[in-house]
């Protein structure tokens, strides 16, 4: 297990380094962030402090040396925006992304699993049916579309939950959430579904797959030759097995939300890291960039960790020292 | 002897869209308490469906469309899904084929057993716990206690034939279909649990239906053998009568495939052609088109015949002895 651990974060810091390699090297080609910074009538003394200010003056490889020497203590720049770290400009806005995706799983899980297992177990009923044509839709629509719509059925024509901001946030833990205010729940109805619809739909299928596959196999036909109830078949023999598979999508589909909450974040205005990003990719902030991107990859690697020790956990055939992977 | 288990011209049919299939088509047979049944018969001919019929689990698109099922003298064929909940495991137990797959890979043993103690008792853990671990150990299981804390991919397939044996007779029933049961096992495992099943059902005067394809197993395991063909018991008697001196000519061409009955370097016998398509069955006997017997009457049906203490569908059985 522990031998497990250490490789994975090894593995991590290596996906990391070339991570900052691409992305460091990247934004420079884009454009000159010096541009966007000084006014446009600074004269060419302006322009040049700017520049030594900000570090560009010196060639891009002995940039990111420097870079590679501050990571690592701990410290991956100062937006040229904010003049702030960047890593605090992030871990300020990162609460409310998590709580957003957080929700947004937990609703993918409480809507998609039951509806999966329905439509897993009534393949013929017209309802199943119903739920599975839902399903493509939850795939195929794109995001900002659905939320544009979700925006104009239930803020602007129902009037009944708000689109834009957290709402009133309290503190818990020393973090502030939208979840512990009904002013805060409100706000968070709209963007949480909106992000999670895909993930619903993704749920449903996975599950009712598994169902219909365990259904057909001889542990269940064993089980009720046992005489077992049918609740105790499904929620016992057959839901434990089908874990196995969603928690794993699950899990790393957990990573995508937080990374790729951008759409959800801009459409209902929602302050998190990815409204964050979007707008130092368009100031080319490249110290946020690069933050930002490092964090994520930090995300999904612990995500993995954590789904793959989950696994081991609900799957008793699986033993996590000897994997190669 | 009383009957335990009389079955009476059951018919099972699958309603596919390609057409009806007449999975079970007319069997008649009964086991009495302490005795085993054999059920012989290839793959498609029918055996595990009856034996499912027997415990009502026949999913859609298939179900029993005629024919009694009398338990302990009661009608079940008709009975209700929580009537049969009551039996299932309980007076009825059923053992499958691969032991790979009939235990549930994520739940640990000890759960798989006290679930079906507790479906029909109403008793505490511990206890049933405790008579788990005993039937594991009846059934040659070393160190139960241990294997009670197991997961089934850390035990081999013949010890988990024995955990679904064990499960099979936790209840103490009075019937247990057992369906192919050391098919997927080593010839030497074979042996071990034939031997255990043949002793519980001594000791404990439990019926039992054994479904082989193997006429070589239930030979010396079963006190009469029911022969399948296409849907239908085709001959059935005592497990030496049938062996020894088999009438019909489906059961002489099994046994002449057997390899240990024939002589090293002697041509092993083959039954022409091959097993019939089920959607689309000869008028008649089913056997006829591959049958060194047949005449134009095979076109119809042939009756039930009754010769000492057999019973054959066949116009033109093999005489004693098994020559013409």
């Amino acid at each position: 297990m522990s031998t497990f651990i250490i490789r994975r974060l090894l593995q991590a810091i290596l996906v990391m380094a070339l991570m900052s390699v691409i992305v460091f090297f990247g934004v420079n080609v884009i454009g000159d962030p010096v541009h966007m910074l000084v006014s446009p009538e600074a004269d060419q003394a302006e322009i040049e402090a700017a520049i030594r200010r900000l570090g560009l003056d010196k060639p891009i490889w002995e940039q990111y040396l420097l870079f590679v020497k501050n990571a690592m203590q701990g410290d991956l720049g100062k937006s040229f925006i904010f003049g702030e770290p960047a890593l605090k400009l992030i871990f300020h806005h990162m609460p409310a992304t998590l709580e957003l995706a957080f929700s947004a799983l937990f609703l993918a899980v409480l809507i998609g699993i039951p509806l999966g297992l329905f439509a897993g177990l009534n393949p013929d009923s017209p309802i199943s049916k119903g739920i599975m044509a839902g399903s493509i839709f939850g795939f195929s629509l794109p995001t900002f579309w659905v939320g544009l719509m979700l925006i104009l059925v239930f803020s602007v024509e129902l009037g009944w939950l708000p689109s834009t901001g957290r709402g009133e946030t309290r503190s818990v833990l020393g973090f502030e959430t939208s979840l512990a205010t009904v002013d805060g729940l409100k706000h968070i109805i709209l963007p949480a579904l909106n992000l999670a619809l895909l993930k619903i739909s993704l749920a449903v299928r996975l599950t009712r797959a598994g169902v219909r596959e365990a259904m057909g196999q001889d542990y269940v036909k064993f089980a009720r030759a046992k005489g077992l109830s049918t609740n105790r078949i499904i929620f016992v023999h057959v839901l434990k097995n089908i874990m196995i598979p969603v928690v794993t999508v699950m899990g790393l589909e957990l990573g995508s939300l937080i990374g790729f909450s951008v759409v959800t974040e801009k459409i209902f205005a929602w302050p998190g890291m990815g409204k964050l990003l979007i707008d130092a990719i368009l100031q080319l902030d490249r110290p946020v960039v690069v933050a930002y991107l490092m964090i994520i990859v930090v995300f999904f690697v612990l995500i993995n960790m954590i789904v793959d020790i989950l696994y081991s956990i609900l799957d008793p055939r699986v033993r996590l020292q000897d994997q190669g992977a | 002897m009383s009957a335990v288990l009389e079955v009476n011209g059951l018919k099972t049919h699958f309603f596919t869209r390609a057409g009806v299939v007449k999975a079970v088509d007319g069997v008649d047979f009964s086991v009495s308490s302490g005795e085993i049944m054999g059920l012989v018969g290839e793959s498609g001919s029918g055996k595990s469906i009856t034996g499912f019929s027997i415990l009502g689990l026949i999913d859609s698109p298939g179900r029993i469309v005629e024919g009694s099922v009398k338990f302990d003298g009661t009608e079940i064929a008709d009975a209700r899904e929580e009537a049969l909940k009551q039996l299932r495991g309980n007076r009825i137990a059923m053992i499958f084929q691969d032991p790979m797959m009939t235990l549930n890979p994520v739940l640990r043993i000890d759960t798989q057993m006290i679930e079906a103690i507790l479906a029909h008792e109403k008793i505490d853990r511990a206890t049933a716990r405790e008579r788990c671990r005993d039937a594991l150990g009846l059934v040659g299981i070393p160190s139960p206690e241990e294997r009670l804390n197991a997961y089934p991919h850390q035990l081999s397939g013949g010890m988990r034939q024995r955990v679904a044996i064990a499960i099979a007779f936790l209840n103490r029933p009075r019937l247990i279909i057992a369906d192919e049961p050391t098919t997927a096992l080593d010839v030497t495992i074979q042996a071990q649990i034939i031997h255990e099943a043949q002793k519980l059902t001594r000791q404990t005067g439990t019926a039992m239906i054994w479904i082989t394809h193997d006429l070589a197993v239930v030979a010396g395991l079963a006190d009469r053998i029911s022969v399948m063909y296409a849907g239908r018991i085709v001959e059935q008697g005592e497990t030496d009568d049938v062996i020894d001196r088999p009438r019909h000519p489906y059961t002489v061409g099994l046994l002449g495939s057997v390899p240990s009955a024939n002589k090293r370097g002697q041509r092993l016998y083959q039954i022409e052609g091959m097993t019939p398509n089920m959607l689309a069955l000869p008028q008649g006997c089913a056997f006829a088109p591959r049958c060194t017997r047949a005449s134009d009457e095979c076109k119809t049906a042939p009756p039930i015949q009754k010769s000492g203490g057999s019973r054959i569908r066949c116009f033109h059985p093999f005489g004693e002895g098994g020559r013409a």
